[in-house]
């Protein structure tokens, strides 16, 4: 087996656990380039057919690209999709600087569907090595009521044994890409021939590395117009993935505290 | 990109541990810095801030300022930190000086390839090396390095650094561990890292990362056993998909499969994948696989392939395991844990604690209890019937891990496969003397005695599962009875109410009854609304380890709608009081052995479900049979 034979078959193993141990499963579904991954694999663990619906938590200010590529293949792969409404921006709490409070509406959004539709596991495609506080997680991460995350008091995971946490109100989040690294997904990308966002590609010297809201991303300097580029590149650079994200730097602890109270 | 190629491109996963203060840090410091894997500048920033503050550098401030930067502000939990040698990148999972380091190690370490242990040369082997290094070799660790640091303060003595080589490979022998090999290192002053020292002139083996970089990445080995645990079975029209991941050995279409611990067989006709045109026709280990049979067997979550051909698999209730206790209370006989082996889950309780391990002296001991980070040798005896391997044999399918209250607590790998306890039939039958054993009796009725205890709401179908399944049983020459609640409140319970407190007399009465009859060598088939949790536990604890509990479990609109006595209808009418699911309780079994549910099958599946059941559950011990005969 290859390396990404041996990243795809850890994945499917989690996704397979994740969907047998729990009730009530939903993905979450950004349409980035690391949830159609996340698609193709669940589509390979349940051959073919996704037995849980796909949740896009819709702020209504994605770029339009975005939202054609959804309806696109939400039809085209039979995806159960579910694209409800976020809650608006003056629900989410004040005291965070702007552009993390447009992301917070995320996290709300996320709440209202678990409480919606009574969801106790919530499968989500974050990476270790996006970004630091992502680094510290669990294959399976047990959240309070609020989806608050205790990272100091996490349980043991080894041996493929995940923990499984069924009380009222708690959900346990589910990352059966944690292990893999950008360059790892763009590999897949290119091996499985998987369609994403052409936003990804550059156009006039610049490309989005990580796709999230209009208004709170931004482009990165690229010349990268294929996959193989975008590899080529990614094999050189220094700066970190979500360098195009602005609420990851608006302040010291911005992100920390985005994950704590609830954000993917 | 040829697959060697993009082998190189993956992070090698290696974990560093060791005694707090032997460097751990200082030597992550110095790998990133050595490595070239720091941003611009960042040393000298750091050198710049310790003079301010009068303090002399030290490479451990880097990690701090690093940490904070990347953890802003929070305590590290286990992170990961990447370099890059010339050879290949790596990853470091790291969880320096936290006080959940143990938890954290044990997570990291189980998915690294490689360890580094961290020794100081003054001080030597010290407690947490030798915690450390026990806890690798128990999480099956074969590739270790330990690298002496700290050389600089012994002068770079060649004569102490082999004394303290001669005591570390004594140790790791006496521990079963065999080291890939010793790197005499300065982290601080850069010696033997990344370039070779001339402070170690008498050393004539590699840099620490050429050792690391030498480490070879292990691939999963197709040889051995072939072993598939079932995680699930998925169902796309007639055809039933089984799902699992191959922990060991290869599979190919055509071949002869057995299933552990059923011991039915079939072949395997079709790896199903997606999209479909990529099908296979033979997979190897550390594949997740998808597969269909040529027959319709009963096949669950839990249950083992293995190859025909092949030896089956140990199979037992009792287990004599290796036990590192990580729960903060401290472990007791007598207590009753969930054990997870793979896939197959049960209740154990923890029969005897034979002896305790203490790991720093390496020698074994009789504490009555292990405390939190304990070790010890223990007899677990399970609810239900387990297929395994031996540590011995097979690492993956011989391990497991204890939860308590839903949190893995306890880490087991299996030595032995023991019979099954002497204690209930035996001991009942030497306590009456009786001429006949339990033994005797299943030999000549073919199966063990036992009782199946169907619990559900009116009109679930228990009675009629119950009389279909004793028909069946009876035709195959079973011992079998059913003893019906309807039946027995005309005479051995006739003096009773449906009372809470009379329902429980009730359940003690029969429980005792089921008892009884199962001792004769029958298999009883007891269906009994018994709808509160505790009356059944009491049952379970009357009977003893041949108990098992049905949940017979069909919705209660589809109960009200079948209504065979017309009582929902007096319930609802006020006529009877205390109406099991209409005006009281049913307490849902919460870990039944078997759930039925009438409601969305068919009582021809149902029955055939109940079948192999009592098949599997009340099959002879031929192994425990030859010995005691």
């Amino acid at each position: 087996m290859t390396d990404l034979d041996e990243l795809e078959a850890e994945s499917i193993f989690i996704l397979r656990e994740a969907y047998r141990r729990f009730d009530n499963i939903a993905m979450l579904w950004s349409i980035g380039k690391d949830s159609n991954v996340m698609i193709r694999l669940a589509q390979k663990a349940f051959v073919g057919r996704i037995p849980f619906p796909c949740a896009h938590l819709d702020t209504g200010k994605e770029f339009p690209e975005t939202y054609a590529f959804r309806d696109r293949y939400a039809k085209e792969w039979g995806l159960n999709l579910i694209a409800d409404d976020c809650p608006p921006i003056e629900q989410v709490d004040q005291s965070l600087p702007p552009a993390s409070r447009f992301a917070a509406r995320k996290s709300l959004g996320l709440e209202q569907a678990i409480k919606n539709y009574q969801f106790d596991g919530i499968i989500a495609g974050i990476r270790r090595d996006e970004q630091a506080t992502r680094a510290k997680e669990r294959v399976f991460s047990p959240r309070s009521p609020y989806g608050a995350w205790d990272f100091k008091d996490q349980p043991p995971e080894f041996w493929g044994q995940y923990t499984v946490v069924k009380k009222p109100g708690v959900h346990v989040r589910v990352h059966p890409l944690l292990h893999w690294t950008e360059v790892d997904i763009w590999r897949y990308i290119e091996r499985e021939d998987i369609p994403i966002v052409p936003l990804y590609f550059a156009r006039d010297g610049k490309r989005f590395r990580s796709l999230g809201e209009e208004g709170i991303t931004f482009p990165v300097d690229s010349s990268a117009a294929t996959i193989p580029e975008i590899i080529a590149e990614l094999e050189e650079t220094r700066a970190p993935e979500r360098a195009g994200r602005a609420m990851d730097h608006e302040a010291e602890a911005s992100f920390e505290k985005l994950r704590q109270s609830g954000y993917m | 990109m040829s697959v060697s190629e993009s082998q190189k491109k993956r992070p090698f996963p290696i974990v560093i541990v060791g005694h707090v203060d032997h460097g751990k840090s200082t030597l992550i410091g110095r790998l990133l810095f050595d490595t070239g894997s720091l941003p611009e500048g960042k040393v000298e920033e750091i050198k710049q801030v310790s003079e301010k503050r009068g303090q002399t550098f030290e490479w451990a401030f880097l990690m701090d300022a690093l940490q904070v930067e990347r953890d802003q502000g929070v305590t590290v939990d286990a992170s990961h930190i990447w370099f890059k040698s010339k050879k290949r990148p790596y990853v470091i999972i790291d969880a320096p000086g936290h006080r959940a380091f143990i938890t954290n190690m044990i997570t990291g370490a189980a998915s690294a390839e490689a360890a580094i242990i961290v020794v100081d040369a003054e001080q030597g082997i010290c407690e947490q090396t030798r915690h450390h290094s026990y806890l690798l070799r128990f999480l099956g660790f074969k590739k270790i390095l330990v690298t002496v640091n700290k050389m600089d303060k012994i002068g770079w003595d060649g004569d102490k650094f082999d004394a303290l080589v001669y005591d570390l490979n004594e140790y790791f022998s006496d521990l079963g561990l065999p080291l890939t090999g010793i790197v005499p290192i300065s982290a601080r002053h850069g010696d033997n890292i990344a370039k070779k020292s001339e402070k170690s002139g008498w050393y004539d083996g590699k840099t620490l990362i050429k050792a690391v970089d030498d480490i070879p990445r292990s691939s999963q080995s197709a040889g051995g056993p072939f072993r598939l645990p079932v995680q699930d079975i998925y169902k796309r029209g007639d055809e039933r998909i089984i799902a699992g991941r191959i922990e060991n050995g290869r599979l190919k279409v055509g071949d002869k499969i057995r299933v552990a611990p059923t011991g039915e067989e079939a072949s395997i006709v079709q790896f199903k994948s997606w999209p479909e045109n990529a099908a296979e026709i033979s997979a190897v280990a550390g594949k997740s696989v998808a597969v269909t049979l040529d027959r319709d067997l009963f096949i669950d979550r839990g249950h083992i392939l293995h190859l025909a051909a092949d030896k089956a698999l140990h199979s037992s209730h009792r287990l004599l395991v290796q036990l590192y206790w990580f729960g903060k209370a401290p472990l007791k006989e007598g207590q009753n844990l969930q054990l997870r082996l793979g896939q197959q889950e049960t209740i154990a309780t923890i029969e005897e604690i034979r002896r305790s391990f203490d790991i720093q002296s390496l020698t074994y001991g009789q504490e009555s209890e292990l405390p939190q980070h304990g070790m010890g040798e223990v007899v677990l005896r399970c609810r239900n019937r387990l297929a395994f391997d031996l540590a011995s044999e097979l690492a993956e399918t011989s391990r497991g891990v204890l939860l308590d209250n839903d949190r893995i607590a306890g880490a087991v790998t299996i030595s032995e496969s023991l019979a099954l306890a002497d204690q209930t039939v035996q001991a009942n039958i030497t306590r009456v003397k009786d001429t006949v054993t339990g033994l005797e009796r299943a030999e000549v009725f073919g199966h063990r005695g036992g009782v199946l205890w169907m619990t559900g709401l009116s009109g679930a179908g228990k009675s009629t599962l119950s009389m279909a399944v004793q028909r069946r049983l009876f035709e195959r020459g079973y011992h079998v009875y059913v003893l019906d609640g309807d039946n027995v409140r005309h005479g051995l319970t006739r003096d009773l109410g449906f009372s809470a407190k009379d329902r429980s007399e009730n359940i003690r009465r029969v429980a005792e009854a089921a008892k009884l009859i199962a001792d004769s060598g029958a298999v009883v088939l007891a269906a009994f609304i018994s709808p509160y949790r505790a009356d059944r536990t009491m049952a379970r604890d009357i009977i003893g380890e041949d108990f098992r509990e049905i949940h017979v479990s069909a919705d209660i609109s589809v109960c009200e709608e079948r209504d065979p006595k017309g009582l929902y209808a007096k319930a609802r009418a006020g006529e009877i009081e205390k109406f099991t699911g209409v005006s009281d309780v049913y307490e849902e079994p919460l870990d039944a052995d078997l759930e039925i549910d009438t409601g969305k099958e068919d009582i021809q599946t149902s029955v055939d479900h109940l079948i192999s059941f009592v098949q599997n559950t009340y099959a002879i011990d031929r192994r425990k049979a030859k010995s005691s005969g």
